[in-house]
């Protein structure tokens, strides 16, 4: 019943190897993105101009409120409807960062929402202009509140890196389904994804705790040197 | 008084900081009423009341803080809340205010400095970025500064690893590196531990005997009001009760509230 094949396991290890190389890509662009759009979304939702607060609050939560499945088929198969031709890779990699621009942006949101009210008065008081006060003074204080958050979406957006083999990216999760009905075995490629992903996972989940406590100390936000 | 009725500008020689007809509301509640208070270049001037009483609201109006219901404020002969247009005043723009509001420094109760930044990069910050001086001039005036607070050796330091005292010194020095001509004290020693009050209280005596500073500083420290003010105010509910020399407000108040606030808080401490 358990009929796991070592000789099978190696030989499809290296095209599996290969994949992850694009999975860790789709991954490191997306979060770019992600990290880049979410602050836009989170300040967009901050400025003097209520009715763009509020457009933006709507499109945050529209976004967040649609799998990101649907939202990667859309941008690949109905935006040609429009005369928007993208590739896979391209399509993957808006869909996926503005989905998770959207996540973040919430993160980014609670982490300056969680600042003193009194450090927006002394940035009033010094007289510092809008951009100083939130570049200089309220995001360096809101990153290490928001440094957990943004760890998680970076995982995430990693595990959800198949979801892309929808539209043919040649990730990890597309290149086990080729490899399984060239083959008819499942059981070692998806296996070997599955670990895979942790092995990448694990580590960068511990990787992600030592850098926050490492920003922390750097920005002197500790009693002990 | 319709905003059309305020003047626009003040006559030389007036006071550096004029309250004309000021009201604030918070909804149905009304924390300042039609308040009237000039306070004189180099003037002292301390605000005492019962809490409530809109005290630490005069501060933070003038610190435009806070938006002002009615009235205008005037600062060194310039409307600061509102401006000048077409011959009478209109509600102030955010560039105007900027401009003004470089006139005014403030310590807060809760220091507020800057936790990610060295005491010496706090008060760094804002004489490079608003006022535009280089690194190396903004760096000299700070450590001038600081040494003034006698915190030298703390330049490195971040805030969090001061005491208390030592962080509202520090934001002393950073409100002070900006060259105020008015400074709002807003109770200061309050959130500070009984043993190093008087650190603070000696930074603030040496300011004002020294420097050309109006100050106008709210607080619960009745024997430092009494010491160093030219002039206390006592607030009861959104108005002035009574003011005068410390003297007589507090040798021989004339209002009743006065008195039994005084006799409270005397006994208290």
């Amino acid at each position: 019943m358990f009929d796991w094949r070592w000789d099978f396991t190696f030989e499809i290890l290296p095209r599996l190897l290969l994949a992850t190389l694009n999975t860790l890509l789709a991954a490191g662009i997306g979060y770019l993105i992600a990290l880049f759009v979410g602050l836009l979304f989170a300040l967009a939702q901050r400025t003097p101009y209520g009715l763009v607060n509020r457009a933006m609050r709507e499109l945050v939560e529209f976004i967040r409120s649609t799998p990101l499945v649907l939202q990667i088929f859309f941008v690949f198969y109905v935006g040609p409807q429009f005369g928007i031709r993208l590739s896979p890779w391209a399509s993957g990699m808006i869909a996926i960062g503005l989905h998770y621009a959207a996540y973040l942006s919430e993160v980014y949101r609670a982490g300056i929402e969680a600042v003193p009210r009194g450090q927006w008065e002394a940035c009033k008081a010094l007289n510092l202009g809008a951009r100083r006060t939130y570049f200089g003074i309220i995001i360096p204080q809101a990153l290490p509140a928001s440094l957990p958050g943004m760890g998680n979406y970076l995982v995430g957006i990693f595990k959800d890196t198949p979801m892309l083999s929808v539209i043919g990216v040649a990730e990890l999760m597309h290149t086990a389904n080729a490899l399984g009905s060239e083959t008819y075995r499942f059981l070692e490629p998806y296996t070997l994804v599955g670990v895979i992903f942790l092995m990448i996972s694990l580590p960068t989940a511990a990787g992600l705790r030592l850098f926050e406590a490492w920003v922390r100390r750097r920005l002197g936000l500790t009693r002990s040197p | 008084m319709s905003e059309r009725d305020f003047p626009a500008q003040l006559e030389p020689g007036g006071p550096m900081v004029r309250f004309a007809h000021v009201t604030k509301r918070y909804g149905s509640l009304t924390v300042l009423d039609d308040l009237q208070l000039d306070v004189q270049a180099n003037e002292m001037v301390s605000i005492i009341g019962p809490s409530g009483s809109g005290k630490t609201t005069v501060l933070r109006m003038l610190m435009t803080l806070e938006e002002i219901d009615e009235g205008v404020i005037y600062v060194d002969g310039q409307p600061l809340t509102h401006m000048p247009r077409n011959g009478g005043l209109v509600r102030a723009s955010n560039a105007h205010l900027r401009r003004l509001r470089g006139d005014i420094g403030m310590v807060f109760q809760h220091f507020n400095l800057f936790p990610h930044m060295t005491a010496l990069e706090n008060c760094m910050e804002a004489p490079v970025q608003v006022l535009g001086l280089s690194r190396d001039e903004a760096e000299a005036r700070a450590l001038d500064l600081l040494a003034l607070v006698g915190l030298a050796d703390k330049k490195d330091q971040h805030p969090l690893r001061l005491s208390g005292g030592q962080q509202q010194r520090v934001a002393i020095a950073r409100a002070l590196a900006m060259r105020p001509k008015v400074m709002l004290l807003d109770e200061v020693t309050s959130a500070l531990d009984p043993e190093v009050i008087g650190e603070v209280l000696s930074v603030i005596r040496q300011l004002n005997s020294e420097h050309n500073l109006t100050m106008l500083m709210v607080t619960h420290q009745m024997g430092f009001a009494k010491e160093i003010s030219d002039r206390v105010c006592f607030f009861y509910g959104g108005r002035i009760a009574e003011q005068g020399p410390p003297e007589q407000i507090f040798g021989a108040p004339k209002n009743e509230r006065t008195r039994q606030f005084l006799s409270a808080v005397l006994e208290a401490g």
